[in-house]
C-alpha cells in the first residue's frame, strides 16, 4: 500500500475528515490573515481619516440598510483605468472605521469610493427621487421615499458606543454631543457649528432639503455620500513613500 | 507509486481495474485511477505555485514579507502605467498648455484633441448634471445652446469649470437669486412673475396691471437681472428676455423661485481634474453650444 492510498481514512472517516479540514484551513488562516495585523507595510496610517459624524453614520447606515453596496463598490483598484476615471486608487486607512466596510465585488453603478464632492446636494436629490431624471440610461431604483421620511437618529448614541466598542475612537464628548452634532451638520446656521467642525474636521454642515426643516433620510444619506473619499488630501500624500 | 495506480488485488475481470473491495448484493464498485492528463496538470499546477510565490510577493515574515524576485508590487505598476499615458500625452498636452485659447481654435489638430481630451472628461465628470450630450435638466444648465449664465468666452467657462459656482472653493462664482418672502405680497409676486414672462412673450394671465408688475420688477428686480432683463453675467443673474428657462416658465415655477430664492450649485473641478484637463473641457463645452 501506497502513500496515497493513506487518504482513504479519511474518505471513510467524517471526523477525521472534518479535523483534517479544520487544520488546513487554520493554517491558512494564520499564513494569510495573520500577517495583516502586524506587518508594518500593511498597516498604513494615513493623515486626515475620521470617524464619521453622527449624521454621516446615520446615512451610512441608511446606504447598508437599502444595499447600495450590492451594485456599487467603493474601492478604486490600483489600475490605470480605473484610476483614470475615479481618481487615486483606495486606501486600507480611508476604511478603517467602516464596520463592515463597504468595498463591494460589483458594479452595476459606478464605484463611489471618490463620489463626494463631485455632484451637488440638489443632484443627489433629484437623482435619488428618480435617477432617470438625472441620468436617462440609469438602471438605479428609485427611492422616493427617503426625502419624505424623517430620519429615526434616536439610537444613533448606541450605534456610536458599539462601534466604539469595535475600535473606533469615538469619544466620551462625541457620543453625549451626537445628537447636537447631527442637529447641526443638517443646518446651514446652528450654533453648535464650530463644535462639530472641532470634533469632525472637515465635516461640512448643510441645509436639509425640506423647507420645514425636517431632517430626512436623503439628507443623511447625501451627507454620507458627499464626504466618501475627501478626507485624504492627496496633493499632501506621500505614494512614493508607500509603494508596494 | 501515484495516485493513479491502486494496490488493491481485487481486480474487475471486464475492465482490468481494481475495485474498492467492497461488495454489495454481489455489486462491486470500480476504484478507477485519476486520468493522467489530469494528474499531470494537477502537480505542474503545485510547481508552478512554487515559482510563482518566489517570482511574486507571497511569504509573510517576522515583520515583513518575501517582496518577490521580479520586484513587482501593484502600486509602483499603476504608478509606472499612469507615467507612461502621460508621457504618451505630453507633447500635445504640453501644447494644449502653451497655446491660447485663440490659437487652439485656429489649429485644426489641437482642436481635435482637446475636443476629444473634453468629450471624454465631460462624459465621465460632467454628464450625470448636464446630460450626456450637454442638454441639462431642470435647474441644470443646457450647455448647447448659446445662452450663457456665468459667461460664454472660453476663459469665462474655464473659470467657472476650475472654481465651481456657489462651492466650497474661495474663488467660487457666487451670487444667489434672494428669497423675497416676506419682501414682497403674494399678489405682488404673481403681478411681477407675469411681468417676467411678458418679457419674453409669453402669454400673460388675464386681467394683470402689467405697469405694476414692471414697478414691482425696477425695484426689486432690476438690480440683478438688469432695466430690461438682460441679467448680468458677472453675478450669474439669469437673462429673462430669452426664452430659455433654467428651471421652467410656467407662473408656479417662477413664483416659487421669486418666494423661496435659487442658487444651484456647481462643485469647483480644481481638486479633481488637472488645468490641461480643465482647458480642454471649456474648449469641448464651448464648441458644444456656439459661444460667445
Amino acid at each position: 500500500m501506497s502513500i496515497w492510498n493513506k487518504h482513504a481514512i479519511f474518505e471513510k472517516n467524517s471526523i477525521i475528515l472534518i479535523i483534517g479540514v479544520l487544520i488546513v484551513i487554520s493554517i491558512g488562516g494564520l499564513v494569510e490573515i495573520l500577517p495583516l495585523f502586524y506587518l508594518k507595510s500593511t498597516i498604513e496610517k494615513v493623515e486626515g481619516v475620521r470617524p464619521y459624524t453622527p449624521l454621516e453614520l446615520a446615512g451610512r447606515n441608511i446606504y447598508v440598510r437599502e444595499g447600495c453596496y450590492t451594485c456599487h463598490s467603493q474601492m478604486i483598484r490600483a489600475l490605470r483605468d480605473e484610476v483614470e476615471r475615479y481618481g487615486h486608487y483606495s486606501l486600507a486607512s480611508e476604511s478603517m472605521y467602516d464596520r463592515p466596510f463597504q468595498w463591494g465585488s460589483k458594479r452595476n453603478g459606478p464605484d463611489l469610493a471618490r463620489v463626494g464632492n463631485k455632484y451637488s446636494d440638489d443632484w443627489h436629490r433629484r437623482h435619488l427621487e428618480n435617477p432617470r431624471a438625472m441620468v436617462p440610461g440609469s438602471i438605479m431604483p428609485a427611492y422616493p421615499w427617503l426625502a419624505k421620511t424623517p430620519l429615526d437618529a434616536a439610537r444613533i448614541e448606541q450605534d456610536m458606543k458599539v462601534l466604539a466598542l469595535e475600535g473606533v475612537p469615538y469619544s466620551k464628548e462625541m457620543i453625549e454631543k451626537a445628537s447636537l452634532d447631527l442637529k447641526a451638520q443638517a443646518s446651514e446656521e446652528d450654533p453648535n457649528a464650530a463644535d462639530l467642525a472641532k470634533r469632525y474636521p472637515k465635516a461640512v454642515a448643510r441645509a436639509a432639503g425640506d423647507q420645514k426643516g425636517m431632517v430626512s433620510e436623503a439628507d443623511a444619506l447625501i451627507a454620507y455620500l458627499q464626504m466618501l473619499g475627501t478626507l485624504v488630501d492627496f496633493k499632501l500624500y506621500d505614494g512614493k513613500a508607500n509603494l508596494r | 507509486m501515484s495516485l493513479a495506480s491502486n494496490d488493491n488485488k481485487d481486480v474487475d475481470a471486464h475492465t482490468g481495474t481494481s475495485t474498492t473491495g467492497h461488495e454489495w448484493d454481489g455489486i462491486r464498485e470500480l476504484n478507477t485511477p485519476l486520468p493522467k492528463w489530469w494528474l499531470n496538470i494537477f502537480y505542474a499546477t503545485i510547481v508552478w505555485a512554487f515559482f510563482y510565490t518566489l517570482a511574486y510577493p507571497a511569504y509573510p515574515l517576522i515583520s515583513d514579507f518575501t517582496k518577490g524576485l521580479l520586484g513587482w508590487s501593484s502600486r509602483a505598476a499603476v504608478t509606472q502605467e499612469i507615467a507612461d499615458l502621460q508621457a504618451m500625452r505630453a507633447p500635445m498636452v504640453q501644447a494644449l498648455a502653451s497655446a491660447s485659447f485663440e490659437q487652439i481654435e485656429k489649429d485644426p489638430k489641437l482642436l481635435a484633441f482637446a475636443r476629444a481630451q473634453g468629450k471624454a472628461a465631460f462624459g465621465d465628470n460632467c454628464a450625470p448634471c448636464h446630460g450626456a450630450g450637454g442638454g441639462g435638466a431642470k435647474a441644470f444648465p443646457n450647455l448647447v445652446d448659446d445662452d450663457w449664465i456665468w459667461g460664454g468666452r472660453n476663459e469665462d467657462i474655464q473659470a467657472t469649470i476650475t472654481h465651481g459656482i456657489r462651492s466650497a472653493d474661495p474663488q467660487s462664482r457666487a451670487g444667489n437669486m434672494p428669497a423675497l418672502e416676506g419682501i414682497l405680497k403674494p399678489s405682488e409676486m404673481i403681478l411681477v412673475a407675469e411681468y417676467t414672462r411678458s418679457l419674453s412673450g409669453l402669454a400673460v394671465a388675464k386681467n394683470v396691471d402689467l405697469k405694476a408688475g414692471a414697478q414691482i420688477f425696477a425695484d426689486n428686480c432690476s438690480a440683478c437681472h438688469g432695466a430690461d432683463g438682460r441679467g448680468n453675467q458677472e453675478i450669474g443673474a439669469l437673462n429673462l428676455t430669452d426664452q430659455i428657462w433654467l428651471y421652467g416658465s410656467d407662473q408656479k415655477t417662477i413664483l416659487e423661485g421669486i418666494a423661496k430664492g435659487r442658487g444651484g450649485m456647481m462643485p469647483n473641478w480644481n481638486d479633481r481634474l488637472d488645468a490641461g484637463t480643465i482647458k480642454a473641457l471649456a474648449v469641448y463645452v464651448r464648441t458644444l453650444g456656439g459661444g460667445r
